[in-house]
């Protein structure tokens, strides 16, 4: 049995079929799958659709459980803000999404969920992402002063800076990162060959290619050599 | 004499003679005589006031070395909430970019002579967050660290051991002015 016993399926594809069915106009896909409803929505019409899954009789999403980015730099459309919605009254939840193009800003839900206020800052300090109307959009996690949106594909896991104590100025400085051990991706099959030089094997068994963010072969390639 | 093939019967001769040795003194003459840096390592030693610097999970272990299980006021380290009144930092926890520069003022403000105990894998070189943008690479780049203690996170009998180390080193190479 799954873990969500009182999760109802039919209820759910109900849900589905009158959302479906009352904005039409805003909705460009909705599905029900892995026991969850999805609905990608237009970006000019995302308030609207908030409002109306906040305050429809039938649907009662009360509560903004999440709101969030993501990237995907091969879409034309760049970045996606994730909303996560929970109904008490119905007991279901549902994922709203909303596409965006690096530069084009979100409405800001605060109106809304007023709870967004710190997830539209924190989604954008970690993307990039810009919420219109947001009245104090400003970084939230990250380091005062801290350069790029760190969870962009585009920036180094690494970072780009470090942070070192420094005797003469007394106080604590930044430096360009200096890694004395790169970053491994370690799938190898014998990993103490990898001691003496780290790059020898990485062109025959390291499958990780920072350059392409597809892996153009699955890990099971790297096998059959026994030593 | 080999110290580890010492049964408990013994350990407790050699306590008790000195005990004797020392109670003849006092008896003879009424004092004993010792050098002013052993008694000052003795007491830098025996009263080691950590200050509290828990930054992750660490600091559970660290509260569960203090609690009545290990029990380090014992060894007379009594945890205290203010950097003016300790003379050792644990640094107990993943050290970010955003907290180090908190992390060396605390530090500044603690009177000499003062010891850090880097506590756990983050704390000594970033551990699992090696390769993140936001996490120092090891405490010691920004206070100097005198005791590592490895482990994720390590057990509070570990701390304990490493704070029983850092007593050795002061007894070892203490000195008056550091």
């Amino acid at each position: 049995m799954h873990i969500d016993k009182y999760l109802d399926m039919e209820q759910l594809a109900s849900l589905k079929a009158y959302i479906a069915e009352e904005m039409k106009e805003s909705i460009r896909d909705i599905q029900l799958s892995n026991r969850e409803l999805t609905v990608v929505v237009r970006l000019r019409d995302i308030e609207k659709f908030m409002m109306f899954l906040r305050d429809d009789r039938d649907c009662q999403f009360k509560m903004l459980v999440d709101l969030c980015g993501a990237d995907y730099p091969e879409r034309n459309e760049r970045f996606e803000v994730v909303y996560h919605l929970l109904s008490l009254t119905q007991n279901a939840r549902i994922r709203v999404k909303v596409a965006a193009a690096d530069g084009q800003s979100v409405p800001s839900m605060i109106e809304v969920f007023p709870n967004a206020n710190w997830y539209e800052r924190e989604t954008y300090d970690m993307f990039g992402i810009t919420f219109e109307d947001h009245p104090d959009l400003r970084r939230i996690l990250t380091d005062y002063d801290f350069d790029g949106f760190p969870l962009r594909k585009d920036f180094p896991v690494e970072g780009k800076v470090e942070m070192f104590y420094d005797e003469t100025l007394k106080r604590c400085v930044y430096r360009p990162t200096d890694l004395k051990q790169p970053y491994r991706h370690f799938d190898w099959q014998s990993p103490w060959k990898a001691m003496d030089d780290p790059y020898s094997l990485a062109e025959e068994d390291n499958t990780f290619d920072r350059g392409e963010f597809a892996a153009s072969e699955p890990l099971a390639a790297a096998s059959g050599e026994d030593e | 004499m080999n110290l580890q093939t010492l049964t408990p019967q013994d350990r407790q001769e050699i306590q008790d003679q000195g005990m004797d040795a020392m109670n003849r003194e006092l008896q003879n003459n009424g004092f004993v005589l010792t050098r002013v840096e052993d008694m000052v390592n003795w007491a830098r030693a025996g009263s080691l006031w950590p200050m509290t610097f828990g930054l992750a999970c660490c600091a559970v272990e660290m509260m569960h070395s203090a609690a009545s299980r290990y029990d380090l006021d014992r060894f007379g380290v009594i945890f205290r909430p203010s950097p003016r009144q300790s003379d050792l930092m644990i640094v107990a926890g993943t050290l970010c970019n955003k907290m180090a520069p908190a992390l060396r003022k605390v530090y500044d403000q603690m009177p000499e002579p003062r010891y850090v105990l880097s506590m756990g894998s983050c704390a000594n070189g970033g551990g699992y967050y090696h390769y993140t943008y936001s996490v120092v690479r090891g405490c010691d780049r920004i206070v100097p660290v005198d005791i590592y203690v490895p482990g994720c996170p390590p057990t509070a009998e570990s701390l304990v051991y490493g704070i029983l180390q850092l007593q050795k080193k002061i007894r070892r190479e203490g000195t008056l002015q550091r």
